[in-house]
């Protein structure tokens, strides 16, 4: 536990806040710029009606339990007046011609094709009620729809089917549509189920790997033991192509492939294998050489040290694995100069340009199917998976179906950065007069650009610059510190910018939850200082309306203030981004009876005893998808400051499964989670797949800190806690299957 | 290459395959059964979770070999038909109810792992605890958790 004392102190004050200008993200931000990187080709979709009337969109962006398929459905069934069930959307393929518009991220979906979406429904509406009105004979404003079949005034009617039939247009042409306003439409805005909950509860729902793709077999690779490391030579494949059910084994760039009849063959032959190795990336380095070489780069402060009147603090977050439950994976099947991929990933485009890079053809002969995935919190934005199938299929002249081993994922996937962020802040007078925040990070990987070739060639230029630009224009676009304390710089400097030796990714809200718990612990950190309660205190000093409301009522929801016995305490914290805002108050026991419960093979700790999220998302489609995203979002931040974290050593991970990485499970779950979507004040959507991790994190530090009595300053606040796990070997990379599951059963 | 008889989901089923491949790459791999997820292949993330005889395993631990002409093994494909009627499982009700899932890649091993504490407590002539809940294993990465919670209360008045 690393942790420094809290410091009360100065003299108490009733000063008024010294504004702060306005930052970059209050005026134009990465949502923005999404958006505007997808509007020329946003107009290039369209909804298809089927001869029985049903509606059907293919999606240019991919569902990875986010919801969108849901709110898409809702948005379409409303414009076209036809039930949900009768709409269905499908996720698109790749599509070149779509540019920047086929790239899933950044919580952008609603923001970007709320419009769009809305657009094509109306222009389908309109060509089937001037369809109707020549079959009907009846004129266009007499017609009215009622769940998908359109009547006329005397009662005649044709259903959507009928009127399809002659309502494609046969040439290009311009049409003007009125959307509908609120007051219109039935499902927007009103709680409902996911469209694919049925197929998620019956086993019907199709992942990657649930695929039946003729004669694509389980693949696996076998990794070096080292971050990184590549395979020299196999010293023993033809014993291993001997295994029962093994047909093939070649080595590809990131180990050495194995295809088999079973998955559970491809671990035996991968537990099998004598590779000679070459070294990875990181060769020796630990955690803290790293965090070393993050303190060498931290841009300087500028507002001197002015004695009792700096609060000066540093933190450090840990490396922690972004991965989802289902494995990275994909099919491929490489033949005839053409491949075919089908994978869960969120930028196809740049999956076909690098899957053809990869095998030297052109792009339009690799096809790209985009399939729904389990989870993703960045990690799908990410091609690993597709490339290595079609390397494989390639090495092998077969389809195949690869999948990482789970040990593979926290040891060789993508992870969240680590970085450090020190801040001073200056009081003076009574007053905030400054708030400098220096974050520093080992790169985050945006070599997929903006999900097409173009930008993504130039994000990967050798030198790394090219990323590190990325890097801070997302930083710029997306870091806004809603309160008025003067001065107020937030920089990011990545030294090292080529995202060429940690495999890192945008995971789940980017830089946000680190920075915004730095920030959050240092604002309660102000409010001690100036012997303030801390929600009084950010109700002075925020600048920001969307963030009041939801503060004020995350604080009258969750009862912020009554008596706490000792050991446990109240933390809140807040948060904007996304178009909108959340405030998050958090109860947690840091009681010894609590911090050492026991549960079988776990990791308890503190525990987060209540929770309650408060959410301004904008124009809400779907209210209960909205408040799904925030409870994933908090459980996610929740681990993310008490528990879950990769740790380097030696140049490799040690975390290797599930038993490892202390991710929030059952026994860390809050025993009361509320959240409320909050009336917005907004006449535009907001993002929401991301925007509940921050505020968590932010809060639960906060609430440690005032239980234990001590601001933690290092995530998770585990990290040097003794290792609950033996580390699993690296040579072989994958454990064995047990076999004694029947004595466990229950 | 031997043969393997067993019960699955009210079938018969004989399959050709080496003694010790584990029951889930037997379902998923040879059967194209799908529900069964993999998340670990070392019984620490229950996405596979299904029962056999009526109590919860995870066939990524069970080598198929272990595994009689007589046991009956049902995945979540099955569970629907363990009750009466033409209808879903009444935990299967419940998830839709709370609306639970979100990638939905673990729900099948959730909903399979709740039914199993549901009629592990009844056995036990008590009623589902807090604590009975924190014992839950499989973990939901999207952190569906609360709404499981919800869920298997549901559930269980209805089973």
């Amino acid at each position: 536990m690393v942790a420094a004392d809290l410091a009360l102190g100065a003299a108490p004050a009733h000063a008024l806040p010294i504004p702060s200008v306005p930052q970059v993200p209050e005026l134009y931000d990465l949502n923005d710029f999404l958006v505007h990187c997808a509007l020329p080709t946003s107009n290039l979709i369209g909804i298809t009606i089927a001869e029985d009337g049903d509606a059907h969109f293919a999606l240019p962006r991919m569902e990875v339990g986010q919801g969108i398929t849901t709110a898409m459905a809702m948005l379409v069934a409303d414009e076209l007046d036809l039930p949900i069930e009768r709409v269905h959307v499908s996720l698109a393929p790749a599509r070149k011609e779509l540019l920047f518009n086929q790239l899933t991220g950044g919580s952008n979906t609603i923001v970007s094709m709320y419009t769009p979406v809305r657009v094509a429904a109306a222009v389908a509406r309109k060509a089937l009620l001037d369809a109707a009105a020549v079959q009907l004979g009846a004129l266009v404003t007499t017609l009215t729809i009622k769940g998908g079949v359109i009547f006329d005034a005397l009662g005649n009617s044709v259903t959507f089917g009928q009127a399809a039939a002659d309502a494609a247009p046969t040439t290009t042409r311009k049409v003007e549509v009125r959307l509908k306003d609120a007051s219109q439409q039935s499902l927007v805005g009103t709680p409902q189920r996911r469209i694919d909950a049925l197929d998620a509860v019956t086993g019907r729902k199709q992942f990657a790997m649930d695929l039946d793709v003729p004669d694509a077999l389980p693949t696996m690779v076998c990794r070096a033991p080292d971050l990184n490391g590549t395979a020299r030579s196999v010293r023993n494949e033809s014993a291993v192509k001997e295994m029962p059910g093994v047909t093939h084994v070649a080595i590809i760039p990131t180990g050495v492939a194995v295809r088999a009849r079973t998955f559970g063959q491809c671990i035996d032959a991968v537990r099998a294998l004598d590779v000679e190795w070459n070294g990875g990336t990181v060769p020796g380095m630990s955690a803290d050489d790293v965090l070393a070489e993050l303190r060498r780069a931290q841009l300087p402060l500028v507002v001197p040290k002015l004695g009792a009147a700096a609060l000066d603090a540093e933190f450090v977050f840990h490396f922690r694995s972004g991965s989802a439950l289902e494995p990275n994976c994909a099919v491929a099947d490489v033949r005839d100069g053409s491949a075919t991929i089908w994978g869960g990933l969120k930028s196809p485009i740049d999956t076909q340009s690098k899957v053809a890079k990869a095998l030297g053809l052109p792009q339009d002969e690799v096809t790209v199917n985009v399939v729904q995935g389990g989870g993703s919190f960045g990690r799908k934005l990410f091609s690993d998976a597709a490339i290595e199938a079609a390397h494989a299929s390639k090495a092998f002249s077969a389809p195949v179906k690869l999948m990482w081993h789970r040990a593979d994922e926290p040891r060789q996937g993508r992870v969240h950065p680590m970085a450090t962020s020190r801040i001073r802040a200056t009081v003076l007078a009574g007053s905030v007069i400054s708030f400098e925040q220096r974050h520093t990070s080992v790169p985050t990987d945006f070599t997929h650009g903006l999900g097409e070739r173009i930008t993504a060639e130039v994000a990967a230029l050798p030198t790394g610059l090219a990323n590190l630009g990325f890097a801070e224009t997302i930083f710029l676009l997306t870091q806004e510190l809603p309160y008025n304390f003067g001065v107020i710089t937030q920089l990011l400097n990545e030294p090292k910018p080529a995202p060429d030796r940690f495999n890192t990714s945008s995971v789940r809200n980017i830089y946000s939850p680190d920075v915004a718990t730095a920030n959050e612990l240092m604002v309660d950190q102000l409010a001690a200082r100036l012997r303030k309660d801390p929600v009084a205190f950010r109700r002075t000093y925020l600048k920001s309306r969307v963030v009041r409301r939801v503060l004020d009522r995350a604080a009258e929801l969750g009862e912020w203030g009554r008596a706490m016995p000792a050991g446990t305490a109240q933390g809140i914290a807040i948060h904007k981004e996304y178009k909108g805002a959340t405030a998050v108050l958090v109860e947690i026991d840091c009681r010894p009876e609590t911090v050492n419960r026991k549960v079988r093979d776990a990791v308890t700790g503190p525990r987060v005893t209540r929770a309650t999220v408060v959410v301004d998302a904008g124009i809400v489609i779907n209210p209960k998808g909205v408040e799904a995203q925030m409870m994933g979002g908090f459980m996610d931040g929740m681990a993310q400051a008490l528990t879950y974290g990769n740790h380097l050593v030696d140049g490799h991970f040690l975390e290797a499964s599930w038993d490892n990485s202390a991710y929030t499970r059952q026994w860390n779950v809050p025993l009361d989670f509320r959240c409320e979507v909050m009336e917005s004040e907004s006449k535009e959507p907001g993002g929401v797949g991301e925007a509940g991790v921050a505020a968590s994190m932010a809060a639960v530090a906060c609430a440690y800190a005032r239980a234990a009595g001590r601001m933690p300053t290092e995530f998770p606040i585990n990290f040097r806690a003794p290792l609950h796990f033996e580390p699993k070997s690296y040579v072989p990379p994958v454990p064995e299957s047990p076999v004694d599951g029947l004595d466990h059963t229950f | 290459m031997p043969k393997h008889t067993f019960q699955l989901n009210g079938e018969t089923v004989t399959v050709d395959v080496e003694d010790d491949v584990r029951i889930l790459w037997v379902l998923r791999d040879v059967l194209g059964v799908t529900g069964p997820k993999y998340g670990c292949g070392i019984n620490v993330c229950k996405a596979c979770t299904s029962h056999v005889n009526g109590k919860a395993f995870n066939p990524c631990s069970v080598p198929v070999a272990a595994i009689g002409a007589d046991d009956e093994i049902t995945t979540i494909e099955g569970l629907a038909d363990t009750v009466p009627g033409d209808g879903l499982h009444p935990m299967q009700e419940a998830w839709l109810e709370h609306d639970v899932a979100q990638c939905g890649y673990c729900q099948p091993g959730q909903i399979m792992a709740a039914v199993a504490l549901v009629n592990k407590v009844r056995r036990e002539g008590r009623a589902i605890t807090e604590e009975d809940l924190d014992a839950i294993r499989n973990v939901c990465r999207c952190g569906t958790y609360a709404r499981i919670r919800d869920a298997i209360r549901t559930g269980a008045e209805a089973m």
